[in-house]
């Protein structure tokens, strides 16, 4: 069974509709990438997903129908990285990283922090700065971290690279494969940059105009010209 | 405006004109003066529309500028012997003039902070009318001659109040509709929707903001002018923080931006009171001792604002809607 | 000189029973974005309920407590029943609706205990002890005592539990809230009982100094939004700070400036919000607001 099902998915903003049908599958432990060009439809996917914007069909995770609401969402344990990284501005860094935890019980939470600072050593230089004064790769890795703390079964990941300097990406699509690999995180990253998307994937769904147009293995679809051209634009 | 609905309103207005007039003769003496007092409210609370629903801008502090036309009228009746007509239009201008040099600070705050700053003027007012002892009489207030009907007109002093209140009253509402027509009232209306599209049309904020202040501001100093008159005695209490908040109740529940439904919501002050016991009685027995005025009041203006924000007039252009069909806004 | 300090002393005093209700005015304010009117009622109605729990035999500190368990209840269901339909309507809707409330409420204290001065009993004994010489009452240091200690325990629970931690964020980022877990509405509901539980306590210590009637918190009600605007509407810190500033200075300029004593301090009150909110509207510690076009 897989971990997350999407069927005939649709949803609007008012009185645009912007997925007209949206079916996807990720199996457990699995990195996915949703891949397509500007309005597309891939946030909107992600935001289907966590309940922030209305949808409808079929939507469901480990078998169960996915809830309304984003916090009852998160509470089924999936973690959603929005664009613009959502991180709580005016708090320090240890308190947004805290609040990850929000959802786990519990003192392990602890270890958790030790856990996201061996991953992530920047960030314990600076738990105590205001999260807002971070540079834009800073405050990645911090929503990342948030997201490891909640020890989610499925991280949706919007655009993670955007706004970063090219090393910078590679190191949080580093940590990403490692939280993939290492803690059986399953991964749905949307993503611009196709090519990287597609290198630190095992499989993608490239969509247009709201709807699924192409999927398959990530390699086959980065051999196959017409794909590349067609869709993601190089 | 298509012309059926343009004469439904006429017609509406004409009727209640007639009405007005006519009331005295239908009703005993006492119920005329408390017609005459809704008139006052009537008064201010169509000041408090200019200010609020035309311009946008709250005011928790109207009964303020109540109580500078009421003691201006009071002051120039008790120490300088002026008459009690002509001390009107000079309360109006003096309560107008403190609107405009209220107005003027009051354009660098909007929306809560100009509610708070209001409500603060409503809750020091009694204290500073009190500090100037010399000319407000202190927390004894002053005492003023009894009114009376002038001489050719054959009227009881009640009926001469309420004539003189509608008379006011209806004046006003009519300069208010024109305003609201003209220019004035366009800039008003496109302020309140969004400062920045008004200011960059070339209509200044600035100006028309100040100016609603103090017209309404006028208004409110014309009604306390009338209470002064017709209570023929005002002290610090005579215009308590209570009053500016019914004032708003008023104003809310009969609808923000109608000039009708004013009527309503003075109705609503003045006969509540009078009215609430009977409500009362609907109560279950266990609580029928709590439901007093106020409470009914407080009621009202939550479920209003929560069921109806638009009030009674709100209620009126729904079903103006339905028998004309849709209008499309100016 | 010893003069001088008793009036700062008692200044404190005061400016705890302000610090009280400006800190409620501003907790909600940062919460919902309202300011609620009805403060100063809510904090009435809970002393009378304190009163009525001593006339039943309640002795004051367990009444005190029982008064805060009730008044956080009574903040929360206002907050669900009221406040929560009209959360995104306009400013001027949800004003009106806490003036509502504030008509409401006070109709109701004064229609079930009725308008007659009361007198509260202080927990406090009203000997003065000496300082190195002077003179200080002893109630007005308790007032500070337990306005502080309101306080420091509200700032801890912000600080070091996860349910302060959530309504702080709830209060930062909703939505970003909302992604973490964390069931905003809920928060903006205990935001309310807290400022009505700290509203209460402001109520019980100024009872016994002023008498308790129907409309007594209604001048208290604009000294705190005098501090609250002084310390900035979206600073908790900024509350306290102007609650004590304010009150130590309107004390000492009724004491030095003869025109400014009794009830010209409302006045005084009223210049001071005039003043920051012209001058500088985001207060001595707030953030300066973007305005929004």
């Amino acid at each position: 069974m897989p971990l997350l099902e999407l069927r005939d998915v649709e949803a609007r903003y008012g009185a645009v509709k912007a997925l007209h049908g949206v079916s996807l599958d990720v199996a457990e432990g699995e990195l996915v990438a949703v891949l397509g060009a500007n309005g597309a439809g891939k946030t909107t996917t992600l935001r289907a997903i966590s309940g922030t914007v209305r949808r409808s069909g079929e939507l469901r995770f480990r078998g169960e129908p996915l809830p309304r609401a984003p916090e009852s969402v998160a509470r089924r344990g999936i973690a959603h990285v929005p664009e613009g990284r959502g991180t709580f501005a005016e708090l320090s860094v240890r308190d947004n990283l805290r609040l990850g935890a929000y959802t786990r019980r519990g003192r392990d939470s602890r270890d958790d922090l030790r856990r996201v600072y061996a991953f992530f050593p920047r960030l314990q230089e600076r738990r105590d700065q205001q999260a807002g004064t971070l540079s834009g790769g800073e405050q990645q890795m911090l929503a990342l971290g948030r997201a490891m703390m909640a020890r989610p079964r499925l991280l949706l990941l919007d655009e993670p690279s955007l706004g970063l300097a090219p090393l910078v990406v590679k190191e949080i699509f580093a940590a990403l494969a490692r939280m993939n690999a290492d803690e059986g995180v399953t991964v749905v990253v949307v993503e611009q940059n196709a090519n990287l998307a597609l290198s630190a994937s095992a499989r993608a769904y490239v969509l247009e105009v709201g709807r699924v147009a192409v999927s398959g293995p990530s390699d086959e679809l980065r051999r196959a010209e017409s794909v590349r051209k067609s869709y993601l634009g190089y | 405006m298509s012309r059926p609905r343009h004469a439904l309103r006429a017609a509406g207005v004409a009727a209640l004109v007639v009405v007005a007039a006519v009331l005295p003769s239908f009703i005993s003496d006492y119920h005329a003066l408390e017609w005459a007092t809704v008139g006052t409210y009537f008064i201010a609370l169509l000041g408090l529309n200019v200010l609020t629903g035309y311009s946008g801008q709250i005011s928790l502090g109207h009964g303020a500028f109540m109580a500078v036309g009421g003691y201006t009228s009071a002051i120039l009746m008790a120490h300088h012997g002026v008459r009690d007509l002509w001390t009107i239009p000079l309360a109006g201008l003096v309560a107008g003039g403190a609107g405009l040099l209220f107005g003027l600070p009051a354009l660098r705050l909007s929306g809560l902070y100009l509610a708070l700053a209001t409500f603060a003027v409503a809750v020091a007012f009694p204290a500073l009318v009190k500090k100037f002892e010399h000319f407000t009489g202190g927390s004894m207030g002053l005492i003023l001659n009894l009114p009376k009907a002038p001489g050719g007109l054959h009227l009881s002093s009640n009926d001469w109040l309420y004539y003189l209140s509608w008379g006011i009253g209806f004046a006003l509402l009519g300069l208010g509709a024109l305003v609201s027509r003209g220019r004035i009232g366009r800039s008003f209306r496109a302020i309140r929707d969004s400062e920045v599209a008004a200011a960059s049309s070339g209509v200044s904020p600035a100006f028309y903001k100040t100016l609603a202040f103090g017209i309404s501001a006028f208004y409110a100093g014309i009604g306390g002018s009338l209470v002064a008159i017709e209570t023929a005695y005002v002290n610090p209490q005579t215009f308590p923080i209570t009053l500016s908040l019914f004032l708003v109740v008023g104003v809310a529940v009969g609808g923000l931006g109608s000039l009708v439904g004013c009527i309503f919501g003075a109705a609503l002050i003045e006969f509540l009171p009078t009215v609430a016991p009977d409500i009362a009685r609907h109560a279950p027995s266990a609580i029928r001792d709590q439901v007093t005025p106020s409470v009914i009041q407080g009621l009202i203006l939550v479920l209003v604002m929560l069921i109806l924000p638009g009030g009674v007039a709100g209620l009126a252009r729904l079903l103006e809607n339905r028998a004309l069909g849709p209008r499309f806004e100016r | 000189m010893a003069e001088f300090w008793q009036q700062v002393v008692a200044g404190l005093a005061s400016g705890g029973i302000y610090a009280s209700l400006a800190l409620a005015l501003v907790l909600i304010y940062r919460s919902t974005g309202v300011i609620n009117f009805a403060q100063g009622e809510m904090a009435t109605f809970a002393t009378y309920l304190a009163w009525t729990f001593m006339h039943h035999g309640f002795s004051f500190w367990p009444a005190f407590f029982l008064t805060l368990v009730c008044a956080f209840a009574g903040g929360v269901a206002i907050e669900r029943v009221v406040v929560r339909p009209v959360e995104n309507r306009p400013v001027l809707t949800v004003v009106l609706v806490t003036i509502g409330l504030l008509v409401l409420i006070n109709g109701l204290t004064s229609s079930i205990w009725g308008g007659a001065v009361r007198k509260f009993p202080s927990p406090f004994s009203t000997r003065p002890i000496h300082v190195a010489g002077v003179a200080f009452s002893i109630q007005d240091i308790g007032i500070i005592g337990v306005s502080l200690a309101a306080v420091l325990v509200l700032g801890a629970f912000f600080r070091f539990t996860k349910l302060g931690l959530a309504l702080r964020a709830a209060a930062v980022n909703p939505g970003a809230s909302r992604l973490v877990g964390v069931r905003v509405s809920w928060m903006l509901a205990l935001g309310w009982g807290l400022a009505s539980a700290l509203g209460a306590v402001s109520g019980m210590m100024v009872a016994p100094v002023v008498f308790l009637d129907p409309n007594m918190m209604q001048g208290i009600l604009l000294y705190a939004f005098a501090a609250a605007v002084l310390g900035g509407l979206d600073s908790p810190l900024g509350a306290v700070v102007g609650g004590l500033t304010l009150g130590v200075l309107l004390n000492l300029l009724g004491t030095y400036v003869s025109t400014l004593g009794g009830e010209m301090r409302l006045v005084a009150g009223l210049a001071v919000i005039l003043a920051v909110l012209i001058v500088r509207p985001s207060g001595l510690l707030g953030k300066a607001a973007v305005r929004r076009v």
